[in-house]
């Protein structure tokens, strides 16, 4: 879809931003020494850094992605909620005190108080980045994602103009002052969000057919829908899909999805020629004016409960339990592939029960956890195969919950923030702040991932603007104002992840791995350029994945943190047999074996290289539940084995 | 800062301890929302225990919940302790 720009959105927006970043550097002015760089001198004071916490991990990721998974799924974008929180509750009891009173300035540190060992640093470290820039990906498609609707400028402006915006805040301010950005931005993300709430159950739910722009989707016995029109012939690459092309006088051509009633439903289309540049969006040229067209925007009821038109205010209960009775058009989507290398994407109606919705299962990639795992007949070898799939899919769902559950005590940019503050009592107080604020907060995704989902305004091909897009229906001001809370969110969370990561090069690898000499001047500016050179792949790589949901890869920052990070953290600080060895192989093996089932998952195969994702050799896409164990064992293992050498 | 909160060894094994108890909780509740999505049948879809909200829902917000209960139990007790 393209965007129209409001000069006033654009004048709020740079304000929010300007007044955000001003005060960063006016609270950040005083950090010189590497101390203040890297870890604010421990003098933030525990609420802010609760709320910063907060600020931390309310990451464009949560915020844009959990919306627009639960806009377009439902149910299944909370999973994510429940599972992010749920990980808190493992950061507070299990590791944030130990944290604090092994180390001082990263996640290697704390692993290597004991041992002063040189391949736990470069172990750690380079976990360290892995996960970081695995992170920053998520955050810079999510800039992408917000930049279009709000300037109408392409996904990789929005890219670049976050890198190159965090890469000055952080080459000139360092944890001071991104611990200052961080609690702004949570506290005014929380609180809007709440206000966008409140204004979504006050508005209530509407049967609205006609979307935003006043397009009314069609539901048409055959001979009214094509009437006039020529039916085109269901060629090649259409042939046995349950299409009808109806080509009409003026010659544009109306793609229609023949349903099991024997009626027509009307399909959006967007066709992209290989090239790229030739859009053509429901059979006009992409572009506003006349003779273009563009794709409509999507997200309408089609009935509510006892049949009325309109509910009026809701309260939050009444919301849920009305949304689940419902009547959601949700949209499927396929590819065609045409011999000349362009691609037509369709999205054709599909009503949906809001029961349905409201309960685990809608994602593709859960849909085989729905009822019992079906029964096995082994005189047909069709349910053998559903019975896997069946199991594979409830084992996915397991493995992502494992993951989410393990990995936010192992985030590298969470952890650093238990330094920020002076004592373990501080820590704690924190930490209890930010599961208030964040538990709070996704609480709230829930209605706005359904206020969305209701909201007549989403866009088709890109989950990641829903967030933004439901604040739209509410006017310019809401809007403005929540895209410049969810810039200055993403700018945050990658000045958090760039400051974790360049710590990581600087403090791990080239002062305590390589015995570099640095001043702390020399440590300050190698940290610095450190910055400069994550942003820049950080970039490159949001480039790269634009199209995938922000939560999807987050999730997988999850798995990988968790398989390399959680067993080493978690045997040093309660197993005393561990040695040097049993935690450099953890974290390796962890990390290794994680990234490369990652890389060569389904989804992987389908969204960044192309390739069918049946051709995938593995049989599920969220590796945690069997790579956390794996670096579990590994540990065991190798700690058992180098102490009875050394014992010998 | 209250001088009340600095912990002193003895009251940092208390704190692991109390965390240990509070995370097994957390993690039980946890698991059977687990176990109920992948092998419970339709049962979070189905039933509707409270106000009409089905116990997909309900469950998902009781472990938001849970998890901030649990934390001022933690804090409460470690507090308890560093005053005694």
């Amino acid at each position: 879809m393209l965007s129209q720009t409001s000069p006033l959105a654009v004048a709020i927006f740079a304000f929010f931003v300007a007044v955000v970043l001003g005060l960063s550097f006016w609270l950040g002015r005083h950090a010189r020494s590497s101390q203040g760089y890297f870890a604010a001198h421990g003098t933030i004071p525990w609420f802010v850094n609760g709320i910063a916490f907060a600020g931390d991990y309310l990451s464009a990721a949560s915020f844009l992605g959990i919306c627009g998974m639960i806009a377009f799924y439902g149910y299944d974008g909370f999973l994510y909620s429940i599972g992010y929180l749920a990980g808190w509750v493992v950061a507070l009891f299990v590791i944030a005190e130990p944290m604090k009173r092994l180390g001082r300035f990263t996640f290697a540190d704390a692993l290597d108080a004991k041992f002063d060992s040189r391949g736990i640093k470069l172990a750690a470290a380079a976990s360290t980045l892995v996960i970081s820039v695995f992170y920053l990906i998520p955050q810079m498609v999510g800039a992408g994602a917000l930049i279009k609707p709000l300037l109408g400028l392409e996904h990789y402006w929005g890219v670049t103009i976050v890198g190159v915006t965090v890469v000055i805040i952080v080459a000139t301010a360092g944890m001071v002052s991104t611990t200052w950005v961080q609690f702004i931005k949570g506290s005014l993300l929380v609180v809007f969000c709440l206000v966008l709430v409140v204004m979504i159950l006050v508005r209530g739910l509407t049967i609205d057919p006609y979307g935003k722009d006043g397009h009314r989707f069609r539901v048409l016995a055959e001979a009214d829908a094509v009437a006039g029109a020529t039916i085109l012939p269901a060629a090649a690459e259409w042939a046995g899909k349950p299409y009808v092309r109806a080509q009409g006088v003026d010659g544009v051509v109306a793609v229609w999805r023949r349903e099991a009633d024997g009626r027509l439903s009307e399909c959006q289309t967007f066709k992209v020629s290989k090239d790229k540049l030739t859009r053509i969006a429901n059979g006009r040229p992409q572009g506003i004016g006349p003779g273009t067209g563009d794709l409509h925007p999507i997200g309408h009821l089609a009935a509510l409960p006892g049949g009325v038109a309109a509910t009026g205010p809701l309260s939050p209960t009444a919301f849920l339990s009305t949304v689940q009775d419902s009547t959601v058009v949700l949209w499927a989507k396929e590819e065609i592939k045409h011999p000349d290398g362009a691609i037509t994407t369709v999205w054709s109606q599909k009503p949906t029960p809001g029961a349905d919705l409201m309960a685990p299962g809608q994602h593709p990639l859960f849909k085989g956890i729905r009822g019992e795992l079906p029964l096995v007949d082994p005189a047909k070898p069709a349910t053998r195969t559903a019975w896997w799939q069946a199991l594979w899919s409830r084992v996915d769902f397991i493995s992502l919950m494992l993951a989410l559950f393990c990995g936010t005590a192992s985030l590298p940019h969470i952890l650093i923030r238990y330094y920020t503050v002076k004592d373990q009592a501080s820590a704690r107080k924190s930490t209890v702040v930010g599961i208030a604020a964040i538990g709070f907060f996704y609480v709230l995704t829930l209605f706005l991932g359904l206020g969305a989902m209701t909201s007549g305004m989403l866009d088709p091909t890109d989950t990641n603007m829903s967030a933004p897009l439901l604040a739209k229906s509410f006017g310019t001001l809401p809007f403005a104002i929540i895209s410049a809370i969810a810039f200055t969110t993403v700018l945050g969370t990658v000045s958090g992840l760039i400051m974790a990561a360049s710590g990581a090069i600087v403090h791990d690898v080239m002062t305590n791995f390589l015995k570099i000499g640095l001043d702390d001047a020399g440590k300050v500016r190698a940290g610095k350029i450190a910055a400069v050179a994550v942003g820049v792949v950080a970039m490159w790589l949001g480039i790269q994945f634009a199209k995938v949901n922000v939560n999807f890869l987050v999730g997988w920052a999850f798995n990988i943190a968790a398989s390399a990070n959680l067993p080493a953290l978690l045997m040093l600080l309660f197993w005393k047999g561990t040695t040097k060895q049993g935690i450099t192989w953890a974290v390796v093996v962890g990390m290794v074996s994680s990234l490369a089932w990652i890389l060569l998952s389904g989804p992987t195969f389908k969204d960044v290289y192309g390739i069918d994702a049946a051709r995938s050799p593995v049989p599920f896409s969220q590796p945690g539940i069997l790579t956390i164990p794996l670096g579990f064992a590994v540990l065991v293992v190798v700690s058992l084995l180098t102490r009875r050498r050394t014992g010998a | 800062m209250d001088p009340a909160d600095e912990p002193a060894a003895g009251d940092e094994r208390h704190a692991t301890r109390v965390g240990l108890v509070l995370v097994t909780v957390y993690c039980l509740l946890y698991a059977g929302f687990i176990g109920l999505a992948a092998f419970g049948g339709d049962l979070l879809k189905t039933l509707r225990p409270l106000a009409g909200v089905n116990l997909a829902v309900l469950y998902g917000l009781a472990l938001i919940v849970a998890a901030l209960v649990l934390a001022a139990v933690y804090m409460r007790a470690c507090r308890r302790r560093g005053d005694g």
